[in-house]
């Protein structure tokens, strides 16, 4: 891994994952940008999280 | 959990082993002995009428003057207001049918064998398109057809088919995947196949050449013809998942215009029900939005085997026609679901996406943890009763139906 540095010292190569509206802004201005479709399991939805965990999802 | 993975392979099993046959068409009092006059099958879930939408009401309207159980629609309105037919799903007797899906007691079935298990189920013919039933068309044309299905078309396909010891149907979805159908919104290469399959036993059996000529040029301007096929195989090789404990694959999934149902093997014939979605779709000239009726039928079960909106790569064309985007989009249908079942069926492939087999095996745990819901490709129905189809599109089954099906399985295996 690079050094921290050193990071903003090159051109940018991001990976988003969440929000895609972040991706969009970034390619925007010619970020190379990588999104990742994710989103929390279940939604979010902690006690249907739980559930899926026990039951081995 | 152990269990749940061991039940899930066992109910793929039986579904990918299965063996559906096209062996008969014979009227629904014979393929379905509990079925009585005054009894009327429908699609989708349990439902009264007074929380039936346009065309469910619109299709039992003209189905009971077809019967002869009233003496016309308004007569059959009154009775069906005050209670003198019995309402029932399909699916409750081994049954299967198109958007408002009716059955009833004289209505020729098709009747699909699954030879590996020794069930059957059945399902009514195709109508064909413009004004019919299955979209709440209920006039004089609508019922006319629906008397030469029941009196000539239906013993004639009857006899051709038994006296071809029956259609195999498995190698026929095998070749439409291979020729651009998703048997769903797409059936012209299968109900070609068919024809092909078909018509020198018709001719064979046939004791009148102008129905025969009439028969034939019946399947032969129906694209659709193939689809109630497929939906009787559907249910032909589903039902015999039914009931396996810890096992978490959707057995069913079917609409009656006003809720979505869905049925799960570990949670036997309990319904998850919650309201039906509208279609995002294209429309027919001259028909928009605001005529459309929210998303109907039992054909969904051909989702449920992985074909119709799952089997999305293997038709480009469809995308365009129920306005799921471009044709190099299709694809992408395919992988999300992909996301959301077990396994990939290795006889059912998609040559376009290197041999893909069609996603199989609908997981519960699957659709509520990644938040993708099941597409199904469908047709859309006007939502006044007796005007017909107005449009395609694209619907996903709601998500509360997986969430409910989930906390009910759970309780069936005792976590909380």
């Amino acid at each position: 891994m690079s050094d921290k540095s050193t990071l903003l010292q090159g051109p940018l190569k991001v990976i988003n994952i969440g929000l895609e509206s972040f991706a969009r802004d970034l390619d925007a201005q010619g970020v190379q940008t990588l999104h990742v479709d994710w989103t929390p399991p279940a939604g979010g939805d902690a006690k249907l999280a739980a559930l899926l965990a026990k039951l081995g999802s | 959990m152990e269990l749940i993975e061991k039940a899930n392979q066992a109910a793929l099993e039986r579904l990918l082993t299965g063996d559906p046959v096209l062996i008969d068409v014979i009227p629904a009092h014979e393929a379905i002995p509990a079925l009585e006059p005054g009894m009327i099958l429908h699609a989708g879930p349990p439902i009264e009428w007074d929380r039936m939408c346009g065309p469910m009401k619109g299709a039992i309207m003209g189905i009971a003057v077809l019967e002869g159980w009233a003496d016309d629609l308004g007569d059959a309105e009154r009775r069906a207001r005050a209670g003198d037919f019995d309402f029932h799903p399909n699916h409750h007797f081994d049954a299967v049918g198109p958007m408002t899906g009716m059955t009833t007691v004289s209505q020729p079935l098709l009747v699909v064998e699954n030879k590996t298990f020794g069930n059957r189920a059945y399902c009514a013919i195709n109508e064909g398109l413009g004004k019919v039933m299955r979209f709440g068309g209920n006039d004089a044309e609508v019922l006319d057809r629906l008397r030469w299905l029941k009196d000539s078309f239906g013993p004639a396909l009857g006899r051709a088919i038994r006296s071809m010891g029956g259609l195999p149907l498995k190698p026929i979805i095998a070749r439409g995947l291979s020729m651009g159908d998703e048997m769903h919104q797409r059936n012209v290469a299968c109900s070609g196949l068919t024809l092909r399959a078909l018509a020198p036993a018709l001719a064979d059996t046939a004791d009148d050449t102008a129905e025969l000529s009439r028969a034939l040029a019946f399947i032969a301007g129906n694209d659709q013809f193939f689809l109630n096929i497929a939906m009787g195989l559907g249910k032909a090789i589903t039902d015999p998942m039914n009931g396996i404990e810890g096992c978490s694959i959707v057995t069913a999934m079917s609409r009656n215009g006003t809720d979505f149902g869905i049925r799960v093997s570990g949670t036997s014939e309990q319904w998850f029900t919650a309201p039906v979605e509208m279609p995002d779709g294209l429309y027919f000239p001259g028909y928009s939005e605001k005529d459309a009726n929210p998303d109907m039928g039992d054909s969904a079960i051909v989702e449920t085997i992985g074909l119709g909106g799952f089997a999305m790569g293997a038709s480009p064309a469809v995308a365009g026609f129920v306005g799921a985007g471009a044709a190099s989009e299709a694809g992408h249908f395919t992988r999300r679901m992909g996301e959301i079942t077990v396994t990939e069926n290795a006889e059912w492939t998609i040559p376009a996406m290197d041999y893909l087999g069609v996603p199989t095996g609908i997981d519960i745990r699957l659709v509520v943890e990644t938040g993708l819901a099941p597409t199904i490709n469908t047709g859309i129905a006007h939502r006044e009763p007796g005007i017909g189809q107005v449009g395609a599109g694209v619907v996903r089954a709601p998500m509360p139906c997986f969430t409910q099906a989930l906390t009910t399985f759970a309780d069936t295996l005792g976590v909380s």
